[in-house]
């Protein structure tokens, strides 16, 4: 075939972003958090775990631009090495459980039947545990830890995904375009390939963001309970867990730890509207 | 002068924002309705009438539309002139509904889902006649009973989803007449109806118009419904007006030449009474004169005691009641023929075509396919992929039917690729071939679906139809959703194709003038059972079934001259094709009438 | 309408069989003697034994469960092992204070994010509609526990106005009530304002107009009756994060309820009251689940009134 001389529907989709520029401005904070996460061990002043006992619960200052805490570690380069794992934890389960999840509502729109009812019930379990409590029910059950967090996180996003792509298949499965394809005699694989997966996928994307964000919110909680990254380990969450017995005395140690989940999650929040909006997808 | 009589549309321009500016979608219209009378606003897709309308109640401000320039001068009931244009939204509010009411195209969404039929009508009675809900209620069922929905008192606490497409526009008219507006604007109220509702919807209006004195401002595209009821026509074209004229003038003697294009185009039902082959429509290029394309040859396609039902489940999983969608149908097909299979929406006719293709399972019954068993085919082997090949459907929305993420080359390459039958740059070179063949520029192949119109999106899926040389093609509505020129066109490119190709046409129609231009033969389904088969000129000419007379006498027919003013059509309702699991309809062999045309003597739905 | 609840119930008996399934496999996934997990880290030789006698492990493994969930059933979840008390009485000393505090969030949330969500459809592209939005979003991607603490520096160690945790009064519940709603009102007036925005655009709305309705009597008997249906889905579902995000609020603010009792449970390895919390958390899930899809039903005549 003749390469498309037209805007194409990925051409299509950037000319219509582009104008999005407070998603943009979110995809270039992700760009940067992530780049500074990447290469913290050259960016990070201090080392995160080295103690200065001369220098405890100081304020932000020029030396210290986030202040230290109660050991007088520097709280910038603990929230620059702790992007590592909260990032991680975030970007590795959503994407996990997403393609967990894709697959599975691939399989299950399409085959109908008992395949589908099997598949659906087991979403319906795992829809059965309020929010958190499944990760947490999954931590319990191996124990805490940064690994098993991004497990647990995982499993918790499996169903929201499969679920999804479950409905735009049966929908897709329904378009005239789909029916013309098996009418045809197309291969059920090249069906799903060609016709059914470019069709689910907008979505998916456009939850994927959001959901990297409601990830790293998850992580952090979990960390922040008690129940993922352990003390001398930087998380966010676990640095926040950390920072709360200086309430009022050293506000922070709160606030910049608390900051960054903030406008990490708010970035892919921000950034998956954007891509809704230049996607024409309709989600929940 | 001292203002209109009713409403006086100056000079009105109408646009809406596009991606640079603005688009202007109505430029210049002038516009005049009087009391008591039926003004048609004529038009095809695109062409501004619709947008009009609602600039007119001023609806439209609750869009992205805004009113660039004109006057919209009204004459309400204290007999003050009032200029809608610039009148403001409180004001608006109290005319729409007591001076100007509104009936719209889709029956199905235009009412409130979770609101009773009666609440609706009521809430317009209490807003601007001031009665109690008690009182309001009483009079929306004089109202249904008005407008001739039967058991009005019950219908009163019905929702929208519970009662018929035809009862759901009834029931807007209803609304629109709840407050006695002096001016009443329909906007295609019968375009998403069936033919026969159509006819009784129509006469409605007309009956209800004759009484009231109402003006009647009637937007359509459609120019049998025209001459059917208007007195006066104005055509529009991309948001200009080009002829306005009374009815019998502008069908006799149009102005504009668009209009003598439009009405060329408009398939008329028994312009080809007295000729028994096939015609394509007098349209530049096409070579006209009747097509003999049929050989004597085997069947193509034989369907015998074909059944397709569809299972309604209970939330136990217990079949609950069973759609009959088709039932015992046989029908056969030459090379070189196109059956047309006709019928109202609902009554199996796409469900047999789609079955064919095996896109729905069929019941039981045999489909031969140039005497092979196409329901025998193991799915994915050699035999079960020539079945595939030689079948192709071409389907009723031309954008639908294209994958949007694809180009229209790759489209039309998928089946060439799906059956091997070429390799390599000779796929290119047969696609740009088949472009060719229906009409598209070859660098059309690297187009994707939204950049072309619909005339095109639907050679594309002709194209991709004509991919795997098939030996026949099911054309499911393929035109229904086209405008009539365009209409006009893809049925000549069908039956040039035929004639190049010697292809065999199963053709899915509602639309009898369009059937008559195309059809070797005529298959009338009714309720998932065929009641009537036969040659076109027979079926069309001399009707036996009851169901065939009722259909083709509720065809509207475009010309004022022949306008029936009292034809007799009845109110009643076609029976729903859903039964019992147990209760099994009525199925007999069809009786010999003539030569090849054989039509059902047992009762069918309660017709015979 | 019967026919519709009756597959809702019978859906959701097996998902609750699946979870007690998973619940009554716990101790017997964990590595390690189940009897001497149940009876805890400090338990002498006999308490191992009673435990490993209620367990049933020597029995048929169909056995265990009928006898696992035939206790539940009667509310029997066994001892605690930090405690020593039964499982139900630690919980039920729990259960009061995470009720009010999920209800008083759920309440606030619903009625703000439902009337902020149909404010912005109105308002659609305005400047209302866009603060609206961006208050969502932030609301959405504000962590709850982060929240928490800086109520608590303000309110609290700053102005003093509100105590700093515990369960005591009216005053108490306001801080963690409102940190729990936060992202339910968020996620709610963004779900409300984008159903709205839809329904707003619906040919019936335009009907509603073309008969000269006032816009209040559009937009609230129209245009919101209809947008709300699906809102009343999204809602029951919006339950799960309250009571998953309870666990995270109720530490932050030293609130004794269940959360809290899981998270402590979590620590201690006191493995009865982990189960029995995940079974009955779950359990109240579905079956607040099952009631919204009721009103759903009673909402929506569509569903009520097919046979």
């Amino acid at each position: 075939m003749t390469a498309p001389a037209i805007r194409s529907p990925a051409r299509e989709f950037w000319r219509r972003f582009r104008r999005r520029h407070t998603a943009l401005l979110a995809a270039a904070v992700i760009v940067l958090i992530v780049l500074a996460a990447v290469f913290a061990p050259y960016i990070a002043p201090y080392d995160p775990a080295a103690a200065d006992y001369d220098a405890l619960l100081q304020g932000p200052t020029l030396a210290h631009l986030a202040g230290t805490d109660s050991y007088g570690r520097d709280i910038f380069s603990r929230i620059l090495w702790g992007g590592r794992v909260s990032l991680a934890v975030g970007l590795i389960s959503a994407l996990a459980g997403g393609f967990v999840g894709t697959m599975m509502g691939l399989v299950s729109g399409w085959s109908g039947g008992w395949v589908d009812a099997v598949l659906m019930r087991l979403c319906d379990v795992l829809f059965a545990f309020p929010g958190l409590l499944l990760a947490i029910a999954v931590v319990a059950l191996l124990g805490p830890g940064v690994g098993n967090v991004i497990w647990a996180v995982a499993v918790f996003s499996v169903p929201v995904f499969a679920r999804l792509v479950r409905g735009s298949t049966l929908v897709l499965k329904q378009a005239q375009y789909v029916q013309a394809a098996r009418s045809i005699g197309v291969s059920r694989f090249k069906l799903i390939l060609y016709h059914i997966l470019p069709g689910a996928l907008p979505a998916v994307i456009v939850y994927m963001s959001l959901r990297i964000g409601s990830a790293i919110l998850v992580g952090a909680a979990l960390s922040f309970i008690g129940l993922g990254a352990q003390p001398p380990s930087s998380e966010w969450g676990a640095m926040l867990a950390d920072g709360r017995s200086y309430l009022g005395v050293a506000d922070h140690l709160t606030l910049f730890p608390g900051l960054a989940i903030f406008v990490v999650v708010l970035s892919f929040n921000v950034l998956g509207d954007g891509l809704r909006d230049a996607l024409n997808q309709k989600l929940q | 002068m001292n203002g209109p009589d009713l409403l006086d549309v100056q000079d009105l321009s109408l646009s809406f924002p596009a991606e640079r500016g603005r688009t202007t979608v109505v430029h210049g219209l002038r516009l005049t309705v009087r009391p008591g009378e039926t003004v048609a606003l004529v038009g095809e897709s695109g062409s501004g009438k619709s947008v009009a309308s609602l600039a007119i109640t001023r609806l439209l401000d609750y869009g992205p539309g805004r009113i660039d320039a004109g006057r919209i001068l009204y004459r309400d009931r204290d007999g003050k002139v009032r200029d809608l244009a610039q009148e403001d939204a409180e004001t608006m509010r109290r005319l729409r509904g007591p001076e100007i009411a509104m009936v719209f195209q889709q029956p199905m969404s235009s009412l409130n889902p979770v609101m009773r039929i009666g609440d609706q009508i009521a809430e317009a009675i209490v807003e601007h006649r001031h009665l109690d809900r008690t009182a309001a209620l009483a009079e929306a069922r004089r109202l249904l009973e008005r407008v001739r929905i039967p058991d009005a008192a019950r219908q009163l606490r019905a929702f929208p989803f519970e009662i018929s497409g035809g009862m759901r526009q009834r029931a807007m008219i209803a609304i629109a007449l709840a407050s006695r507006p002096r001016l009443l604007i329909a906007d295609e109220p019968t375009t998403a109806l069936d033919v026969t509702v159509q006819a009784q919807v129509l006469r409605l209006l007309r009956e209800l118009q004759r009484d009231l004195g109402t003006g009647l401002l009637f937007i359509t595209h459609d120019m049998g419904v025209v001459a059917e009821l208007a007195d006066r026509v104005v055509v529009m074209r991309g948001g200009e007006r080009l002829e306005d004229g009374a009815v019998g003038a502008v069908f006799s003697a149009p102005s504009h030449p668009y209009t003598r294009e439009l009405l060329a185009a408009v398939p008329v039902l028994g312009s080809l009474d007295g000729e028994a082959l096939p015609m394509p429509f007098p349209e530049p290029p096409a070579p006209t004169g009747p097509q003999d394309t049929v050989t004597s040859a085997s069947p193509v396609l034989e369907v015998q005691d074909l059944v397709t039902r569809f299972d309604i489940r209970n939330a136990l999983g217990r079949v609950r009641a069973r759609v009959h969608a088709v039932e015992r149908v046989s029908l056969a097909i030459r090379p070189g023929e196109t059956l047309a299979l006709v019928g109202e929406s609902g009554c199996g006719k796409s469900t047999l075509g789609r079955s064919i293709v095996r896109l729905e399972e069929p019941s039981s019954g045999r489909i031969l396919f140039r005497g092979e068993d196409v329901l025998a085919a193991v799915p994915n082997t050699v035999a079960d992929g020539a079945l595939r090949r030689g079948i192709q459907y071409v389907f009723q929305d031309p954008f639908s039917a294209l994958d949007p993420r694809l180009t229209a080359g790759f489209s039309v390459a998928e089946p060439i690729r799906t059956h091997g039958l070429l390799k390599g740059p000779a796929i290119t070179r047969r696609v740009e071939e088949l472009f060719e063949l229906v009409g598209l520029p070859r660098e059309f192949v690297s187009r994707y679906p939204h950049e072309l119109s619909g005339g095109q999106c639907q050679r594309v899926g002709i194209a991709r139809a004509l991919a795997s040389e098939p030996a026949l093609i099911i054309a499911d509505e393929a035109v229904a959703a086209l405008d009539v020129s365009i209409r006009a066109q893809i049925v000549n490119l069908l039956m040039s194709l035929q004639r190049k190709l010697g292809l065999a046409c199963l053709f899915i129609s509602h639309d009898m003038a369009v059937v008559e231009r195309i059809s070797h033969r005529v298959a009338v389904m009714y309720l998932g059972q065929l009641v009537e088969i036969g040659p076109r000129q027979a079926v069309l000419a001399s009707p036996q079934h009851a169901y065939t007379r009722r259909l083709l006498s509720a065809v509207p027919v475009p010309d004022p001259s022949r306008r029936r003013d009292e034809v007799a059509i009845d109110d009643t309702e076609v029976p729903s094709p859903l039964r019992a699991p147990d209760d099994l309809p009525e199925v007999a062999p069809l009786v010999q009438v003539g030569p090849d045309h054989y039509v059902a003597r047992h009762r069918v739905g309660g017709l015979y | 309408m019967l026919a519709f609840f009756l597959k809702r119930l019978l859906g959701a008996l097996p998902v609750l069989f699946a979870v007690s399934l998973f619940v009554f496999g716990f101790v017997r996934l964990l590595p390690g003697d189940p009897a001497r997990l149940v009876a805890g880290a400090d338990a002498t030789e006999q308490e191992v034994a009673s435990a490993r006698e209620a367990l049933g492990l020597d029995r048929p493994i169909w056995d265990q469960y009928l006898r696992y969930a035939g206790a539940s059933l009667r509310g029997d979840f066994g001892t605690s092992s930090r405690t020593h008390e039964p499982v139900i009485e630690v919980i039920g000393a729990r259960f009061l204070p995470t009720l009010w505090l999920t209800l008083a969030a759920m309440g606030w949330a619903t009625l703000t994010g439902g009337l902020l969500g149909v404010w912005a459809g109105v308002k659609r592209g305005r400047w209302q509609d866009q603060a609206a939005m961006l208050a969502a979003i932030g609301g959405l991607s504000f962590p709850g526990f982060w929240l928490g603490l800086l109520l608590i520096d303000l309110f609290s160690v700053h102005l003093g106005w509100l105590p700093t945790g515990g369960y005591d009064g009216w005053r108490s519940l306001i801080m963690p009530s409102f940190t729990l709603g936060v992202g339910v009102a968020a996620v709610l007036a963004r779900f409300t304002r984008s159903a709205f925005v839809d329904v707003a655009g619906e040919d019936f709305v335009r009907t509603a107009r073309s008969k000269g309705l006032t816009e209040r009597r559009v937009i609230w008997r129209h245009a919101a009756r209809n947008a709300l249906i699906p809102v009343v889905t999204l809602t029951g579902l919006e339950f799960g994060t309250l009571l998953g995000g309870a666990i995270v609020v109720e530490t932050v603010f030293a609130w004794p309820g269940l959360g809290r009792l899981l998270v402590d449970s979590i620590a201690f390895r006191d493995y009865p009251v982990i189960q029995a919390l995940i079974l009955l958390l779950c359990a109240e899930f579905v079956l607040i689940n099952l009631v919204v899809d009721i009103l759903y039903g009673v909402l929506n005549p569509a569903i009520r009134l097919r046979p």
